[in-house]
């Protein structure tokens, strides 16, 4: 019976294959001729190289944070590599045009490049290392005037909109993390809604890690205009290897009064093997900032990465802005997590909803660190936080660091946590009614999520669903 | 029914029943009384096939067939049913889908038709009025900021939905007061039939007063010492259980 | 041992403790706010009227002289009088008891005659129901001595808090509760007190092996006085308690309580704490669950206006496997008033297979109130379940426009929310008494909303 949590623990990473192709990759080494390289190879304008600059020297200048729960051996960022991009044509004219083996690549992954296997309605930004491949569906949304592509050409093609919002949500002196990021981001995706727009469909980019000893540092920035909607989906996957890598993503969020940004994620990066070899450290920065009567809502399934260290965060600028964090996180074997959110109140009648789920199995050590702040000019601010976790099997563990400030007596604060165990009590409770260990422990952890995937869009929880549920196949004895 | 021979039986290596022997018809309702460590839980639990408990002889034969080999589940799904002496919350699952889902697995194991929603919750708002538990309970997760009393009506609920053929009630009447015993006695006495046995496990005399049991037991030291009917309760709970070790020792 | 303890008058027992008690007060002193456990409640202002003789003991010390009728009748039409339907009522003035209103089993006895063995309350004639059975009640300085000696000031901790130690030092009277079968009634104890005294009711509910008792403490009077009441209540094996607290104390009163539980095995304790008046209150619950599978319920609900400061501490220990703790506090403050809810869960090392669940709400009805919540976990083993949450807030604009939009006045409204939010506590008492109780003392402070229901 305790196997049945042991075998949740062993789960097979479908997503490790490597593909081979050839690539044009930057020495490894970290220093300003690398970063004016990565500039070089995109094009970029010269704001935009002194923009990576100032960044390098400000990075040179910090130190690591260390006050995360995560245990991991110091990085060598001289080690790695912070350029690789598959060899092909310089432009696309057509999406036919993609490399057939980068096609597959995603075919396998389960995102299909072509358009007439749209899985209903869904627009994908393919980003493989540091470049993005594809993108599709951009004409039918460019009728709208909404902008998808991958961030080099919108620095190309809408540089007076990248110059407006680029580290204006997360300045390049934001983080160790971040700041590392604005010095040699490759490449992400940017998207633009006009105003008034509702996006049609769901705008998404999938993430690959493919090239060894490859750093990806992808920066994503989306804007909605003024009462415009937008729908925003992200993946991950890379490969099995026995080295970690690194990933340190930057994610900003504008949205103007009256808008409204959906953004989830799936992360399924490479949690390293049994015994935590190799595998992903996914340090992430996420941040939007709301305006006048908006809403920004994160929703996210962290089940991948080595290491995880992300806390999507909402500014609540405007008076009547909404912020949301809706998240699931499951360590497993070695995997550490230390995730949450930030939610900080500015705005009158601002308010915020946090619902966070973390599992941890095997020696999946995980941590929620969320912040709720209320400053002075935040009358009526609301903030509710539920906060729950869940331990399989007692090798496990879960920590909760929940941080309240509140400046203004108006404030009206709710905050739940729970910690649950599911042992060898639990399950032989369900087996005595009848119900068999593998239906057990994956009704609970199906109900135990359900508050957040609800939160999801359809297409996007019944893989999160099935993420999950992976780990249980084949754990009847 | 349920014929127990000889058994041995324990807990991490330590063995705590010495040899028990203990025979329950069908339609019989038996009482096991004893003091703290006697062996009362052990043997509900050996016979529900909780982990970690082991025999290591004797044998348990229920309807003919040998209970001991069989996986837990497949023992629930015959119609065993124990009602916990420390009911566990299920985080997550709710008690009514909890609940359908067991039903099923049971009805699936008997060749019957599964239940839909509609037909389902049909049948357990009917139960629920059997033990006054108010339906707000139901859409809780199982068992999840129940007090200790509610804990135990749910599980006499539990088993008026699962129908059992072998209801294992171990220490259900603990802590409960006056009412709520009321309830848990009007519950098990719902399922009495001839087809029906009840095997209740408890310390005291006081839910005997409700649910008069055809046979009584003492269990002390692993074993079955004393058997008689319900005035053994009685008798029990005046002179105390001393006087039974008292007279097992003279008797030894 | 029994033979020499029934020749020593029970006084001399108590006495002795007292003796111990009252170094011990004069070692601690007064606690001052720089305790962790009075941080929010400053006793200077008690202290210096108390040592400036503001208070005098109730002038029967000693025997059974009726106290002043008109501090009795003043105080007792306050409260609004006795509870409905108690098997027995016992009245304390200013702490002492005062036979000529009491009751048992409806009717007026005298007291109990000293040196008895307690009044048995009759038990019914249900051969089939043990009903009632085994409920003896004594005064405490009537208790028999192996009772005190067995369990008087054994549980509430006098050699480290200060007050605790100040009531045992003082500690002349009170009710002896015992019981050893089921009882479905319930006993009534009231404490009254009138301006200008200090009172330390001292209480022992011992619930034996299998019994069942409900027990009600009302605290309430007149004027400015002082009240420092203990209540210790051991539950027995597989006993079932059901114990109340109406805190019901005059605006100008201080009030300081301590109640301590003790479970054993498969004990199951429901305890409420309601505080309604007082000026300084301080309630202290702690419970230790101390057998395997005993199960706690422990509700508050304080609701305070003008300038009341209500003070909640509670300690909830799981000491042994398998135990379940729910508790729920809930606060409504209006005025300048302030609430404390400061909750410490302890799960011992070797406390596994725990449930504990905590939560605390409250509703702010001015901008001045203030509400300080401290729910804490202290979890030494990590096989457990434990749930906390803290909520404040006002009341919600929406349902206060949607009753107004069907015609009902704003205060009127106001008043019908706040009944509601606090009737989550109230409706799941047992005892229909209690509840009629609380709501004619909820509806002194809510004229327009309490008599909704």
């Amino acid at each position: 019976m305790s196997n049945t949590i042991e075998q949740i623990a062993n789960q097979e990473y479908k997503y490790g294959f490597v593909t081979d192709i050839e690539s044009d990759v930057a020495p490894p080494g970290l220093n300003e001729d690398i970063v004016r390289l990565i500039s070089a190879k995109k094009d970029e304008p010269e704001w935009l190289l002194q923009w990576r600059l100032r960044s390098f020297r400000q990075w040179l200048t910090m130190k690591e944070p260390t006050w995360a729960n995560v245990h991991y051996p110091p990085i060598d960022y001289q080690a790695s590599r912070y350029y690789s991009a598959p060899k092909q044509k310089r432009a696309l004219n057509s999406l036919d045009e993609v490399d057939p083996e980068l096609r597959r690549t995603f075919e396998k992954l389960g995102i299909s490049l072509e358009e007439q296997k749209r899985l209903s309605g869904v627009a994908v930004d393919a980003v493989f290392d540091s470049v993005s491949v594809a993108t599709t569906f951009r004409v039918e949304l460019a009728k709208l005037g909404i902008i998808f592509c991958s961030f080099s050409e919108a620095v190309r093609e809408h540089p007076d909109l990248v110059r407006k919002y680029l580290g204006s949500v997360v300045p390049y002196t934001d983080n160790f993390f971040a700041t590392l990021n604005s010095a040699v981001f490759s490449d992400g995706s940017f998207c633009y809604i006009p105003k008034g727009v509702r996006c049609p469909m769901e705008l998404s980019t999938y993430f690959r890690i493919n090239t060894a000893g490859t750093g990806q540092f992808e920066r994503t920035l989306i804007i909605a205009d003024e009462g415009a909607y937008v729908s925003y989906l992200e993946g991950c996957t890379a490969p099995m290897r026995d080295e970690n890598q690194l990933h340190a993503a930057v994610v900003e969020l504008v949205a103007l009064d009256g808008a409204t940004i959906k953004y989830s994620t799936v992360q399924n990066w490479y949690p390293g093997d049994k015994e935590g070899k190799g595998g992903i450290y996914n340090f992430v920065t996420k941040r939007g900032k709301a305006f006048k009567g908006s809403k920004i809502s994160w929703t996210q399934v962290e089940t991948g990465s080595a290491i995880t260290w992300k806390y999507p965060s909402c500014i609540l600028q405007g008076d009547d802005s909404v912020g949301e964090f809706y998240s699931v996180a499951l360590t497993n074997n070695y995997q550490q997590a230390d995730t949450g959110t930030k939610m900080i109140h500015i705005g009158k009648n601002t308010r915020s909803t946090i619902v966070s789920k973390g599992i941890s199995a095997g020696h999946g050590q995980q941590t929620y660190r969320g912040a709720v702040k209320i400053l002075k000019s935040a009358v009526d601010a609301r903030n509710y936080s539920q906060c729950d976790s869940l331990l399989l099997g007692d090798k496990c563990g879960a920590h909760t660091f929940p941080y309240i400030e509140v400046r203004n007596p108006s404030a009206r604060m709710e905050h739940e946590a729970s910690t649950s165990k599911i042992g060898e009590d639990q399950l032989f409770y369900c087996q005595q009614r009848g119900i068999s260990a593998e239906d057990a422990v994956s009704m609970i952890v199906n109900g135990f999520c359900r508050e957040v995937f609800r939160e999801l869009p359809m297409e996007f929880a019944v893989e999160a669903q099935k993420l999950l549920s992976v780990s249980l196949e084949g754990s009847v004895g | 029914m349920l014929e127990i021979k000889n058994l041995h039986a324990g807990i991490d290596g330590k063995e705590i029943l010495h040899g028990l022997t203990l025979s329950v018809g069908t339609g019989e309702v038996h009482a096991i009384m004893g003091p703290n460590g006697s062996g009362k839980s052990t043997l509900a639990n050996v016979l529900a096939g909780r982990p970690r408990y082991s025999v290591t002889a004797g044998s348990v034969t229920y309807e003919g067939k040998d209970l001991l080999s069989m996986p837990v589940e497949e023992r629930a799904r015959e119609g065993v049913f124990l009602a916990m002496q420390y009911p566990v919350e299920i985080p997550g699952v709710n008690n009514i889908y909890f609940l359908k889902a067991a039903l099923n697995s049971v009805r699936k194991h008997r060749g019957e038709e599964e239940l839909d929603a509609l037909e389902f919750l049909q049948l357990a708002r009917q139960k629920m009025k059997v033990v006054d538990l108010d339906e707000a309970f139901m859409n809780r997760a199982v068992n999840e900021g129940f007090s200790g009393g509610e804990k135990k009506r749910n599980e006499i609920f539990q088993m008026a939905v699962l129908d059992p053929k072998l209801a294992i009630l171990d220490e259900t009447d603990s802590g409960l007061d006056i009412d709520a015993l009321r309830i848990v006695a009007g519950g098990v006495n719902a399922l009495r039939s001839e087809k029906h046995s009840v095997l209740v496990i408890t310390h005291y005399q006081r839910l005997l007063s409700y649910l008069i049991p055809d046979f009584v037991h003492v269990l002390a030291n692993g074993r079955i010492v004393k058997s008689g009917g319900k005035e053994l309760a009685e008798e029990l709970e005046q002179k105390g259980y001393e006087w039974i070790e008292q007279e097992v020792a003279a008797g030894a | 041992m029994k033979a020499a303890v029934n020749s020593a008058p029970a006084t001399e027992v108590l006495q002795r403790i007292r003796e111990q008690a009252g170094q011990r007060f004069a070692q601690l002193g007064w606690p001052t706010t720089h305790l962790e456990e009075w941080q929010y409640t400053n006793l200077q202002p008690l202290q210096s009227r108390f040592e400036a003789g503001a208070f005098r003991e109730a002038p029967c010390r000693t025997g059974f002289p009726a106290c002043p009728e008109e501090d009795r009748l003043e105080s007792l039409s306050y409260t609004g009088g006795t509870l409905r339907g108690a098997l027995a009522e016992l009245v304390f003035v200013n702490g002492v008891y005062a036979p000529e209103a009491s009751t048992f089993a409806g009717s007026s006895v005298p007291r109990v005659p000293r040196g008895s063995s307690g009044r048995a309350v009759p038990e019914t004639e249900e051969p089939e129901e043990p009903r009632n059975r085994g409920l003896r009640i004594w005064t405490l300085r009537e208790a028999p001595l192996e009772i005190l000696e067995q369990h008087f000031a054994r549980y509430a901790d006098y050699a480290n808090h200060a007050m605790t130690a100040l009531n045992t030092a003082n500690a002349e009277d009170g009710a002896v509760v015992e019981v050893t079968g089921v009882v479905e009634g319930f006993v009534h104890l009231l404490f009254v007190g009138s301006a200008g005294f200090q009172s330390y009711p001292r209480n022992l509910v011992i619930a034996g092996r299998g019994a069942q008792i409900a027990v009600v403490e009302t605290y309430a009077g007149s004027g400015s006085y002082f009240t420092n009441a203990v209540t210790e209540i051991v539950a027995g094996d597989g006993a079932v308690v059901d114990h109340y607290k109406l805190e019901s104390e005059s605006l100008e009163a201080f009030h300081i309580g301590t109640v301590h539980v003790h479970q054993e095995r498969a004990s199951s304790v429901t305890s409420r704490s309601i505080s309604i008046g007082g000026g300084v209150v301080r309630n202290d619950v702690s419970v230790s669950l101390a057998g395997e599978g005993a199960s706690l319920v422990l509700d508050g609900l304080f609701i305070t206006a003008g300038t009341q400061h209500v003070d909640n501490h509670t300690l909830i220990d799981h000491v042994v496997p398998h135990c379940d703790s729910i508790e729920l506090y809930k606060g409504v403050l209006d005025g300048n008033s302030r609430g404390i809810f400061d909750g410490r869960i302890i799960v011992r090392p070797d406390a596994q297979k725990t449930v504990s669940r905590q939560n605390n709400k409250n509703l702010l009805l001015s901008d001045t109130a203030i509400v300080d919540s401290k729910p804490t976990l202290e979890i030494s083993n990590d096989d457990v379940k434990c749930n906390h949450g803290s909520t404040i807030g006002q009341l919600e604009e929406e349902p206060l426009f949607y009753l107004r939009s069907r015609g009902i006045g704003e205060s009127e409204a106001r008043d019908m929310l706040v009944y509601a939010f606090a009737s989550e506590i109230v409706d799941r008492m047992k005892l229909e008494p209690v509840r009629e109780q609380i709501r004619r003392a909820m509806s002194r402070q809510m004229p327009r909303g309490g008599e909704q229901r």
